[in-house]
C-alpha cells in the first residue's frame, strides 16, 4: 500500500491542472465541482488505505522516494514522502475534511463567476498541504509550506473586485513571509549545525537520528528551534504574527473553514511535532512556545468577546485554539497538541461551514428583498434555529465541543492540554490558569454567537425575514458529518483517568515517545488533582455559558448597559486592542516610509539619475558632434588629409 | 645623375598635386583622376625604392596597387553613372543628403 503514497498529493494536482486549464471552457459547475471533489476524495481513499495499513504494521516509519531533486557532493535531497503515525493522521484530516469542504463548496459557490478558479485553487491548496505533510525532508516541506501560503493568498483574494479582499490577501502574504524567513533561518542553521558534525542532511528521519549530536539545551539548538517557531507563528497565526488571520475572513467561507481553521494554520503545530526531537532538546524554546501559546489563547479569546461579524468571532476563536495547541507543544504534550489539532479541525470546520450556511441563507434573504445589509453581522440575525434546523443543530454540537463540555470531542483534547500545562515537568500552574480562563472566555463568546444567531427575536429586516431557507444538501451533508465527528472525534483520546485507553497517545507514541523519554518530560500529579482540574475547567466553561445565557437570552438589555458602563474597555476590545493600529504605526508605516525613500530618493534620483544621466551625456555630445556631418564631400576629404598629416607629422616630428 | 631622391621628390610633387585636386575640384571624375594620380605617385615611390634597395617586394606591391586601382576605376565609374542618372550631374556638392 505504501507504494501508492505518491498518489495522495498527485490526485489534487491533477484536479488543479484540469480545472485550471479547462474549467473556463467547461463552465458546467457539476463537472468542475465534481472533478475537484472526486480528486480529493480519491486522495482520501488512498490515505485511508495507507492509514489502516500503517495501523496494523509493526514498522511505523516508511519512506518513498519519487525522484532525486538535487545531489551535491554528499548532500542528497529527494522528492520523497514520509509516512509515520503523525503524517498519516494529518493526511486523514486534510483529505477527509478537505473532501467534505469541497463537497460543501459545490453548493456554497453555486453561481459564482470564478467557480472553476475556486476549485482549481482549492485543489492546488490540497496538493501543497499534502506535500507539506508528507514531505520526508525539510525542503519538500518548505515547498508545501510556500505552496499553501500562495493558495491562501489566492483564495483570500478570491473576490478580486473587492479592495478589502486584495488588501487582506496581501497582508496575509506579507506577514507569512516574515514567518517563512524564520523557517528558512532555522532550516539553514540546522543544516549547518548538523553539517559541522559531519551529517549533511535535511531528511527528517536522519535529523531525528542525529539530533543527539547537538548539545541538549545549548545555544545552537535553541536558536534553531526559535527560528522554526517564528516560522510557525507566521503560518499558525500566533502572537506576534496573528493579525493576518482575522482579515483572511475576506475569502469565501469554505476557504476559511479549510485553510484558515482546519488545515493550513495547523501547519506550524505539525512542523513542531515533526521536529519534536529538536524542540524537546531546547527547554527555553519550549517555554517560549508555551507562553506565547497561552498568551495567544487568552488574548484572541478576549477579542472574540466583542466582535459582531460571525466569521470574525470564529477567526479569533481559531487563533485562540491554535494558542492552545502551541501551549500543548510548549509543555511537551505533543500528542495532546496533535489530538487537539484533529478535534479542532472537526468542530471548527463545522462551525465555519455552519456560519457559511447561515451567511448563505441571509444572503439569499437579502437578495430576495433587494437589500444590501451585511449578511455576516450577527446583529442582523437571531431566531434562525427554526429557519435552519440542520445548521442549528450541527452548529450547537460543535459549539459545545469547542466549549469543552464533557463527552464532546473538545473536552478530551482541551482537558488533556490543560492537565499537561499544569502537571508537566515543562508546565506551570500559571499556564494552566491562563488556559482555563481562556476556556471560559471561549465558552462565553461561542455561546454568545449561538444565542445571537439562532435564538431570541429575529432582527433581520422585515422584508428579508421570511426568505431565509435551509441550505441545500451539498451544504448540509458535510455539516452533519462534521457535526458527528465533532461529537465522537474525541473518543480516540479518552484519558486513562476517565477509564479510556487514550488510543491516540499510544498511536503517536512511535513519533513522540523517544524525545519525551530522552528529555524526561512527563506529567506528574495525583488523580485527585487531575479530577479537580477537570472539574474546575468544566465549571469555568459552564459559568461562561451561563453568563452568555444571562446576557443574551434572559436579559438582552444587559450587554448595552455593560458597554455603557465600561465604554473604554469595550471600545479597546472591540477594536482588537488596537494591535493593527500599533503595527501600522511601528512597522507598516515605517516600512512604507523606507520604501518611499528608496523609491523617490534612491531609485528615482540615483539609479534613474545615473542611467538617464548617461543617456543625456551621450545625446548632448552626439548632438554637438553631428554638425561635423556636413554632407559635403570636401569637408570629409579635408578631414582625412588633416588626419593623415597629423598622424604622419606625429611620427616624423615626434621621434 | 638621377638619384633615388629625385624620384622621391617627383613622387611627392605628384602626390601633392593629386591631394590638392581632391580637395579643390568638384567634378567627381576629376577627383577620381586625382586619386589615381596619388596612387601612381605611391607606385613610383615603390618602384624607385625597390630598385634602390635591390628588393623585389616593392614591385609586387605595385601590382597589387594597380589591381586595386583598376577595380576602383570600374566601381568608381559605375558610381558616376548611377549618380548622373539620379541627379543629371556629377558635381559632388549635389550629393549632400547624408548629413545632420
Amino acid at each position: 500500500m505504501y507504494d501508492y503514497l505518491w498518489l495522495i498529493p498527485f490526485f489534487p494536482l491533477v484536479g488543479f491542472v484540469f480545472n485550471g486549464l479547462l474549467g473556463k471552457k467547461i463552465k458546467n459547475e457539476a463537472v468542475i465541482g465534481g472533478i475537484g471533489t472526486l480528486m480529493i476524495f480519491l486522495s482520501f481513499l488512498v490515505s485511508c488505505g495507507n492509514f489502516f495499513t500503517l495501523l496494523n504494521d509493526s514498522q511505523k516509519v516508511h519512506q518513498q522516494v519519487i525522484a532525486s531533486w538535487m545531489s551535491v557532493g554528499n548532500l542528497q535531497i529527494d522528492w520523497g514522502f514520509l509516512l509515520d503515525p503523525l503524517s498519516a493522521l494529518m493526511i486523514m484530516v486534510v483529505t477527509g475534511v478537505g473532501s467534505l469542504i469541497h463537497l460543501y463548496s459545490i453548493g456554497y459557490m453555486h453561481g459564482e463567476v470564478g467557480f472553476y478558479r475556486f476549485f482549481s485553487y482549492l485543489n492546488l491548496f490540497c496538493f501543497s498541504m499534502l506535500m507539506l505533510v508528507l514531505g520526508n525532508n525539510a525542503l519538500v516541506m518548505f515547498v508545501g509550506w510556500e505552496g499553501v501560503g500562495l493558495c491562501s493568498y489566492l483564495l483570500i483574494g478570491y473576490y478580486l473586485e473587492k479592495k478589502s479582499a486584495g488588501d487582506a490577501a496581501k497582508k496575509a502574504f506579507v506577514v507569512n513571509r516574515i514567518g517563512d524567513f524564520g523557517f528558512l533561518c532555522g532550516l539553514l542553521t540546522l543544516f549547518w549545525a548538523l553539517g559541522s558534525k559531519g551529517v549533511w542532511t535535511v531528511n527528517f528521519v536522519e535529523i531525528a537520528e542525529n539530533a543527539h549530536l547537538l548539545e541538549s539545551g545549548g545555544l545552537v539548538v535553541t536558536v534553531i528551534t526559535l527560528a522554526f517557531f517564528l516560522g510557525a507563528t507566521g503560518k499558525s497565526a500566533q502572537i506576534p504574527l496573528y493579525t493576518w488571520l482575522p482579515d483572511a475572513m475576506e475569502g469565501p467561507t469554505p476557504v476559511s473553514a479549510l485553510i484558515h481553521a482546519a488545515t493550513m494554520v495547523t501547519a506550524g503545530v505539525y512542523m513542531i511535532g515533526r521536529m519534536n526531537g529538536l524542540f524537546a532538546m531546547a527547554p527555553d524554546t519550549m517555554m517560549t512556545i508555551a507562553v506565547v501559546g497561552a498568551a495567544t489563547a487568552i488574548f484572541a479569546a478576549s477579542i472574540g468577546l466583542a466582535q459582531n461579524d460571525i466569521k470574525r468571532v470564529l477567526a479569533y476563536s481559531t487563533v485562540s485554539q491554535l494558542g492552545y495547541m502551541f501551549l500543548a507543544m510548549g509543555v511537551g504534550a505533543f500528542s495532546a497538541g496533535v489530538f487537539h489539532l484533529m478535534t479542532h479541525a472537526f468542530f471548527k470546520a463545522c462551525l465555519f461551514l455552519g456560519s457559511g450556511s447561515v451567511i448563505h441563507g441571509m444572503h439569499h434573504g437579502y437578495h430576495h428583498a433587494h437589500l444590501h445589509d451585511d449578511p455576516q453581522d450577527m446583529r442582523n440575525m437571531g431566531g434562525l434555529r427554526k429557519k435552519m434546523p440542520i445548521t442549528f443543530i450541527t452548529f450547537l454540537v460543535s459549539t459545545i465541543a469547542i466549549s469543552g463540555l464533557p463527552f464532546f470531542s473538545g473536552f478530551f483534547s482541551k482537558d488533556e492540554i490543560l492537565w499537561w500545562a499544569f502537571g508537566s515537568t515543562r508546565g506551570h500552574w500559571l499556564l494552566w490558569l491562563v488556559g482555563a480562563v481562556a476556556a471560559g472566555m471561549t465558552a462565553f463568546y461561542m455561546f454568545r454567537l449561538v444565542f445571537m444567531t439562532f435564538f431570541g427575536e429575529q432582527r433581520t429586516h422585515a422584508k428579508a425575514k421570511d426568505h431565509i431557507p435551509e441550505s441545500p444538501l451539498t451544504i448540509t451533508i458535510p455539516l452533519m458529518l462534521l457535526g458527528a465527528l465533532a461529537v465522537i472525534g474525541g473518543y480516540v483520546g479518552v484519558p486513562a483517568i476517565l477509564g479510556g485507553a487514550n488510543h491516540i497517545h499510544h498511536y503517536l507514541e512511535p513519533v513522540f515517545g523517544h524525545a519525551i523519554e530522552l528529555n524526561q518530560i512527563a506529567a506528574h500529579g495525583s488523580h485527585a488533582t487531575e479530577y479537580t482540574l477537570m472539574a474546575v475547567s468544566v465549571g469555568i466553561a459552564i459559568f461562561g455559558i451561563f453568563l452568555a445565557w444571562v446576557m443574551y437570552i434572559k436579559n438582552p438589555a444587559l450587554p448595552a448597559r455593560f458597554v455603557a458602563s465600561f465604554t473604554g474597555l469595550w471600545r479597546t476590545i472591540y477594536n482588537k486592542w488596537y494591535i493593527d493600529e500599533l503595527y501600522d504605526a511601528v512597522f507598516v508605516n515605517n516600512c512604507k516610509r523606507i520604501g518611499l525613500f528608496l523609491w523617490k530618493g534612491f531609485d528615482v534620483r540615483i539609479i534613474d539619475g545615473v542611467v538617464n544621466g548617461l543617456g543625456w551625456t551621450t545625446r548632448t555630445i552626439g548632438s554637438g558632434l553631428r554638425f561635423t556631418q556636413s554632407g559635403f564631400l570636401h569637408n570629409y576629404a579635408v578631414a582625412m588629409v588633416v588626419g593623415v598629416v597629423v598622424i604622419v607629422g606625429y611620427y616624423i616630428l615626434g621621434k | 645623375m638621377i638619384t633615388v631622391y629625385h624620384y622621391m621628390l617627383l613622387s611627392a610633387i605628384l602626390f601633392s598635386i593629386g591631394t590638392f585636386g581632391v580637395l579643390t575640384r568638384k567634378n567627381a571624375i576629376v577627383i577620381f583622376m586625382c586619386i589615381e594620380l596619388m596612387l601612381n605617385s605611391v607606385n613610383l615611390t615603390f618602384i624607385a625604392l625597390s630598385r634602390h634597395l635591390q628588393n623585389m617586394d616593392g614591385q609586387i606591391f605595385v601590382f597589387f596597387v594597380m589591381t586595386v586601382a583598376a577595380a576602383e576605376a570600374a566601381v568608381g565609374l559605375a558610381l558616376m553613372i548611377a549618380f548622373y542618372r539620379n541627379r543629371e550631374s556629377i558635381d559632388t556638392d549635389d550629393f549632400n543628403l547624408l548629413k545632420w
